[in-house]
């Protein structure tokens, strides 16, 4: 079957998709968009977590069929998601302009950056603040880590630890014991604190 | 071919300083944090194919025959293999033993082993026709215990041994024993006013990687393979997979892709072969991809233990002697088995000083899963148990159980039960007076402070969000423990590693470019290498190259080796390079400045400078033009095998030590656990990179916690494994891992590059024994058994 859909900004198109075939699946094997990752494909470990619609999902437990005419975001598009959110603009990602395109995404190929400074990838708040912090050690849980931090962040700016570890009990982390993604997810937090009270002394 | 998902060298920007002791950020964060790492379950190929494992539902039976036509004839089908389809006399494969066949043939011995591997154009056809494969079983007799196991009439699990064990060892279905005898056990027992003893059993702990097993075999012109793959060792997959392909090494490439965690369960093949088969075979990449299910039954687990202790004292507290007795189940397959008995009995005295000791380990050939490495392994199974006994002893004394335990530490000097001395810091004392000088957490933290004093966070109490409780019923347990590992390969094993570096300029910048075949598994090797070459070479931009085979071997990513041991290796050939620098200098420059012949040199900042700080020249002007490119190996001081009688031997490289204080609350009505804070003290030596050595500890100490509390494969008496997903097998969830406050010593040991200490694997020790130390004072019970479960607490 074909399901249209659009992810990060981007609409696209899918052939071939066999009915059974997730969104995990079309989004990993068929997209060129392996940001989502592969864990348990259960929907226990929370490694593959997207927006749908703006809500927070395993991509595993979403037929492919399920996402026709939807918007999804992946951690490929979180930049552009947090960044149009930060400007005001349409957070769901359906405004266009930003995420990869299919070509693009067929091209995918990783390529050195620089995590020092970040500078020569635009990354969110979130993104930052978990390379900032050390939360991220083998990285596998981090995409989906991310994607639900972030829906955390835009639901609740000023979350309390309780907070934290709720939202992201869905997320199964095996290397860091879970502190540094705490620390992380704080200092996101904070920092987005900082912006906004920036934002607002210079408007005053 | 090309192949489009490709591990990537990693740089490190001329913005960074970081050099060791700083807490530089990983290279690899970028790419984690957007998505774009490449892990060894996203490679990916235009043209290729999706392999799959059919595996036997039967933990021992005959194979009576296979009949794969079915499955062969189905639309979209390439390839279906079996043991008759491996194209050498090599079969088998094993890190030590070759006893693990790569496809079955005759018998199956374990549930879940591979039988028949099928490559098709999608992974749900690959799974359907692997489904078509009609195996006709004969079930046999299950060994799956230490008496089933060790009957006179028990079936054996490999027949004919003729392994360098075989001759030792009491029982066909032994894999390895290890006694250690010291002192005169008898003549110190008498002299003990208290005797304690138990009897501890710890259940099958599963690493539990994210990543899953995982890689893609692209066959090449020459008639050779290019596997990408996640592993914890290149070169020791190298030279099992070669010979079952027949294939020379040189023709069967490997590189690192990028891995998600490992703990152990890496060391073992589990896809590599197979994967390889099928490319070979149809001429197409194959992309082999576990679900979690495969996982499960992909790799070896933890051996779950059962273990006897004696210990006396004098009524004083200074501990007479030990007689332990260690059984640990191996499972199908050897594995990691020697070893892990090795470590079992030379650290089942723990850090203590005592004389006088009698200790046996074995390691059985089981029906059950296989069992091998796992952090901290055969360490962490004795660590439960004595530090058990060590509660039980300093009740019986009326003592403090910190400071009975501190009144026998070992200290820098101490004389192991193997004879070998410990001439590095031992502060095992010190480290226990840390993690107790530590505040305590607030009580009754679910008490929200409401005026009323009704108001309750019931997130915070045992059961959590599913709000079984609003207090009633809730006691608070504090409980220690402290562990010794080893670190490194132990017993005469040539440890060693390689790397090459090179040193050019580029661009008008000096940059260095290490090359190393380690395993990163995230925990973190790319950054301290990166590190360690800006602090020997004085530059600041620093590449990594990914891991693969065309440089020499790295060794494991375990053990809690790879920075003692590959990082030994960079800043080894770091040296050489500066060395070839300083000639280069010398002959350049020599004539201006004396001290180019007379002063100790070192590049610092892009400079030759004096130990004095004098600047004699710009680094970029001694080597350019020129490419200063050097490999080679490094070993730490070699390590002999234990006596096979006495268990004597100079068998350990250094040791690791860490303590934790455990704070839980216990509902005693339900029998829910919640632990409240989990404080841990180490000694790391140098902390090469102080962020990412708190990152481990906390991560070894909630696998700890999760052994003690939730995690356990279930196997069922015939030895089938009930629970092989991540909805029945738990690990600890953000809601389930407490605040983890982190006392990290340096105490430098002064056999080792920068004075470091390995120390991945000693926070999983501790972690455990602690917790269930804390429940038992919570509750007065005993819990002689983890994980502990809900009905061990209330005794239904």
């Amino acid at each position: 079957m074909r399901v249209n859909f659009t992810v990060n900004g981007r609409p696209h198109e899918a052939d071939d998709v066999w009915e059974g075939e997730s969104l995990l699946y079309v989004l990993r094997e068929r997209m060129g968009l392996p940001g989502s990752k592969n864990a348990c494909e259960q929907g226990e470990c929370g490694s593959c977590t997207v927006r749908l619609d703006g809500e927070p999902v395993c991509a595993c437990l979403v037929a492919a069929g399920q996402v026709e005419g939807r918007e999804v975001v992946t951690v490929e598009g979180l930049a552009d998601y947090a960044k149009q959110r930060a400007e005001g603009g349409c957070a769901t990602g359906a405004c266009g302009g930003g995420g990869t395109d299919l070509g693009a995404a067929q091209q995918w190929q990783a390529r050195p950056a620089d995590s020092q400074t970040g500078k020569n990838t635009p990354l969110s708040p979130v993104q930052q603040a978990f390379i900032d912090a050390g939360a991220v050690q083998c990285g596998f849980c981090t995409p989906g880590l991310l994607v639900a931090a972030d829906e955390l962040i835009e639901r609740n700016p000023q979350p309390s630890d309780a907070d934290i570890r709720e939202a992201l009990s869905g997320n199964l982390c095996r290397c860091t014991g879970y502190e540094k993604i705490l620390d992380a997810v704080r200092l996101a937090a904070a920092r987005g604190e900082a912006d906004t009270s920036a934002t607002a002394g210079t408007g005053a | 071919m090309g192949v489009t998902r490709t591990p990537t060298s990693l740089t490190q920007g001329s913005q960074t300083k970081g050099g060791i002791g700083e807490s530089t950020l990983r290279p690899d964060g970028t790419l984690k944090v957007t998505g774009e790492f490449a892990y060894s379950s996203d490679m990916w190929h235009e043209d290729m194919l999706w392999g799959f494992t059919l595996r036997s539902p039967h933990a021992h039976a005959e194979i009576k025959s296979i009949d794969t036509s079915e499955a062969l004839a189905q639309a979209g089908v390439y390839a279906v293999l079996t043991y008759d389809d491996l194209p050498t006399e090599v079969k088998n494969y094993g890190l030590e033993i070759q006893d693990t066949p790569v496809l079955a043939h005759g018998r199956v011995r374990h549930h879940g082993e591979p039988v028949a591997i099928v490559a098709a154009d999608h992974p749900e056809t690959a799974r359907r026709a692997a489904a078509k494969i009609k195996v006709e079983y004969a079930e046999l007799p299950v060994v799956h215990d230490e008496e089933s196991a060790l009957a006179e009439d028990a079936p054996l699990l490999h027949e004919g041994r003729d392994d360098h064990h075989a001759g030792h060892v009491p029982h066909p279905n032994v894999v390895h024993r290890q006694p250690i005898v010291r002192g005169d056990v008898a003549a110190a027992k008498a002299k003990a006013d208290v005797i304690v003893s138990g009897e501890y059993e710890v259940g099958m702990q599963d690493q539990a990687f994210l990543g899953p097993e995982s890689g893609l075999a692209v066959p090449a012109e020459d008639g050779g393979v290019d596997l990408y793959i996640a592993t914890q060792w290149l070169h020791s997959d190298l030279r099992q997979i070669a010979p079952v392909l027949g294939l020379p090494e040189d023709k069967v490439r490997m590189t690192l892709s990028g891995v998600g965690g490992a703990f152990g369960g890496r060391e073992d093949l589990s896809m590599q072969i197979h994967a390889c088969l099928l490319a070979l075979r149809t001429g197409k990449p194959v992309k082999i991809v576990y679900n979690r299910f495969e996982s499960f039954f992909g790799h070896v687990h933890r051996h779950p233990a059962k273990l006897w202790y004696e210990h006396g004292a004098t009524k004083d507290g200074k501990i007479t002697h030990m007689k332990c007795r260690i059984v640990l189940d191996g499972g199908a397959y050897a594995s990691a088995s020697p070893a892990v008995v090795g470590n079992a009995s030379s650290l089942s005295v723990g850090p203590y000083v005592i004389d006088d000791v009698e200790i046996e380990a074995i390691a059985l050939y089981t029906n059950n899963p296989p069992c091998g490495a796992m952090r901290g392994f055969g360490a962490v199974q004795a660590c439960f148990a004595y530090e058990a006994q060590m509660d039980k002893l300093a009740e019986k004394l009326g003592m403090d159980p910190v400071e009975l335990r501190q009144l026998n530490a070992m200290t820098q000097g101490t004389i192991m039960p193997t004879g070998q001395e410990v001439d590095s810091p031992a502060p095992v004392a010190e480290i226990l007076r840390r993690v107790k000088a530590m505040p305590l957490p607030p009580e009754k933290q679910w008490e929200t402070g409401d005026e009323s004093g009704t108001d309750t966070d019931v997130r915070a109490l045992p059961g959590g969000l599913s709000n079984t409780t609003h207090g009633e019923g809730v006691v608070r347990g504090v409980g220690y423990a402290v562990g010794i590992k080893n670190v490194g390969f132990s017993e005469g094993f040539d440890d060693y590693s390689t790397a090459r570096v090179r040193l050019e300029v580029i661009n008008g910048e000096p940059v260095a470019l290490v090359h190393t075949a380690m395993a990163e598994v995230g925990q973190g090797g790319v950054t301290v290498h990166a590190q360690i070459a800006r602090t020997e070479l004085g530059v600041t931009q620093v590449t990594i190259n990914p891991a693969d085979t065309q440089v020499g071997s790295a060794g494991s990513t375990s053990a809690s080796r790879q920075t003692y041991v590959t990082g030994g290796a960079v800043k080894n050939t770091c040296e050489a390079v500066r060395e070839k620098v300083l000639e280069l200098g010398r002959a350049k420059f020599g004539t201006y400045h004396p001290a180019w012949a007379t002063a100790e040199l070192l590049l610092e900042d892009g400079k030759v400078v004096t130990d004095g700080g004098e600047v004699l020249a710009d680094l970029v002007d001694v080597i350019e033009g020129e490419s200063i490119d050097i490999e080679l190996e490094w070993r730490h001081r070699p390590t002999e095998a234990f006596d096979l009688k006495t268990g004597q031997g100079q068998g350990h490289v250094q040791y690791s030590f860490a303590a934790h204080r455990a704070v839980v609350e216990v509902d005693t009505e339900l029998g829910l656990v919640k632990v409240i804070e989990l404080a841990c003290a180490q000694d790391v030596g140098k902390a090469l990179n102080p962020q990412s050595v708190v990152g481990q500890i906390q991560g070894g100490t909630t696998q700890g916690l999760g052994l003690a509390v939730m995690e356990e494969i279930v196997v069922d008496p015939k030895a089938k494994v009930r629970n092989p997903s991540f909805t029945d097998y738990l690990i600890p969830t953000i809601l389930d891992t407490p605040t983890i406050p982190v006392d990290v010593l340096e105490l430098a040991d002064p056999n080792a590059p920068y004075g470091l200490r390995g120390m991945g694997e000693a926070p999983t020790l501790s972690s455990t024994p602690a917790v269930v130390a804390a429940i038992r004072q919570a509750t007065g019970l005993a819990l002689k058994r983890v994980p502990v479960r809900p009905e061990h607490l209330t005794g239904t």
